[in-house]
């Protein structure tokens, strides 16, 4: 039931990802950050099998960090893509990992990029991606919203238009999101997203996204 | 007893010296010279070619410089049959980089790598060092333009101008003298590497047939190696005879010039 969520801007990546620690039928926490730092500007969210989340995504970060110390310097953003995700291909015939993977990193040179990676291990580089129940409701409207050059204040409406469409549609509520924006200056957390910023918000208006919608939704 | 301490790499002489690992620095000393230079838009290696032989085969347009990667080749100086193994483990740690990132790899660490392969051999018992001296020339994107040597210590650093094999101190302080910081483009690079060559050898006049060159650029953001053909070297190497005799006739015509000036 888990939610991941990320997409390209002008000049930075968004990612938002939800915030339980649950099993089962039992909620444990509301306050889970499923994002870890890969480097100074890529940002790595995971979801799946919670044990292969933690222990996975602990040895890709450590890999890269020991990388860093050893070279002085970091991988691109697709060098850490290519590692973790050869490194997951590797497990999957062994003993594998059940994680699903969005990474998001703003390079000097090669410029901003967002990776989807799931637990088969096939990466593919997009403009948006979404993994869990939830991209099966929010595919369709990043379809029709995203664009290239969406600026921060855009891409914050964009993820509120796909949380209000979830919280319309999908039987499993996400009470909290966190989001953080990765740019060429580093990974700027932002205040996490809540239901009541976007119960009013509009997901089906036509044209540019309008920053005033207040148009009450009916269910 | 001088044999003690020769017959295995491992062990420390008692003045603290590894003898095996001299010896194999010494091996590298008769070898073919190898020089490279750096420039500011690139790179030049430089090698002199011992096996020339009116029956060999020429049908390898290149046997002393190797490319290892799309943006690295290498010169070797030593026992041939050890580069071939090194080159090969070159291209190796080349190639298993680029299966886990999909990236070509940066120069200094496949120097690095390889050079720990060279530093276990001067360790581990049994076995002796490779002998062989290794010019890397690269760019990446984190340093740009590089040029390394390795010796068979596992020793390596980055220069501006070395050069290894025969002769190669003599090199390198030519080079010293004429190598000219942040101003030498790739042509004066080509130029001074044959000027160099051609004292460094033995030989009178230098022939396309005795150095094979490659150079490294970058066009349109790709890394390109070229090795020299026959062609432009012999272009080359008649340029830099027209100059030699060009200048030694001005210094005739000087000494002609002073004598009569002395008189008065």
């Amino acid at each position: 039931m888990e939610f991941l969520i990320g997409f390209e801007g002008k000049d930075f990546v968004f990612l938002a990802s939800d915030t339980s620690a649950a099993r089962s039928i039992v909620m444990f926490k509301q306050d889970q950050d499923k994002m870890t730092p890969l480097g100074k500007n890529t940002m790595m969210a995971m979801c799946g099998e919670a044990g292969d989340v933690a222990q996975f995504s602990e040895y890709i970060q450590k890999n890269l960090q020991l990388y860093k110390i050893r070279n002085g310097y970091e991988l691109s953003t697709k060098g850490m893509m290519n590692f973790t995700r050869k490194q997951l291909a590797e497990a999957l015939r062994k003993n594998p990992y059940h994680v699903h993977t969005l990474m998001a990193g703003c390079d000097s040179t090669d410029g901003c990029s967002l990776y989807y990676l799931d637990y088969l291990s096939s990466s593919v580089k997009v403009p948006f991606a979404a993994h869990g129940y939830g991209a099966y409701f929010v595919l369709s409207l990043l379809d029709r919203w995203h664009k290239p050059d969406l600026t921060k204040d855009e891409a914050m409406i964009l993820l509120k238009k796909c949380m209000a469409e979830l919280k319309k549609r999908f039987i499993v509520t996400l009470p909290a999101m966190m989001v953080r924006i990765v740019d060429k200056n580093g990974i700027h957390t932002m205040p996490p997203l809540l239901e009541k910023d976007y119960v009013t918000m509009d997901t089906v208006q036509d044209g540019e996204p309008d920053r005033s919608i207040v148009r009450p939704l009916i269910l | 007893m001088s044999r003690r301490y020769d017959s295995r790499t491992t062990i420390f002489s008692p003045e603290g010296r590894l003898y095996q690992v001299e010896y194999a620095m010494e091996a590298i000393g008769h070898a073919g010279t190898c020089l490279g230079i750096l420039a500011n838009d690139g790179i030049v290696l430089a090698a002199e070619k011992r096996n020339v032989h009116k029956l060999l085969d020429d049908v390898f347009l290149s046997d002393k410089i190797y490319t290892l990667d799309d943006n690295i080749a290498c010169s070797v100086a030593g026992i041939t049959s050890d580069a071939n193994v090194l080159v090969a483990d070159l291209r190796r740690i080349a190639q298993r980089f680029k299966l886990s990132y999909q990236e070509s790899i940066p120069v200094e660490q496949l120097v690095t790598n390889l050079c720990d392969i060279k530093q276990a051999y001067t360790q581990f018992g049994g076995l002796r060092p490779f002998g062989i001296s290794v010019l890397y020339m690269g760019w990446d994107k984190h340093y740009g333009f590089q040029l390394y040597m390795s010796d068979p210590s596992g020793n390596y650093g980055g220069w501006k101008g070395t050069c290894i094999g025969n002769n190669s101190q003599a090199a390198i302080s030519m080079l010293k003298q004429e190598y000219k910081e942040d101003e030498t483009n790739l042509n004066d690079a080509l130029k001074l590497a044959i000027k160099v060559l051609s004292k460094t050898l033995d030989t009178t006049k230098l022939t396309s047939e005795r150095v094979e060159m490659a150079t490294l650029t970058r066009q349109d953001d790709r890394t390109v190696i070229t090795i020299l053909n026959s062609a432009t070297l012999t272009k080359l190497c008649n340029e830099y005879e027209e100059e030699k005799a060009r200048l030694e006739a001005e210094k005739k015509a000087k000494e002609k010039a002073t004598p009569s000036k002395a008189k008065k």
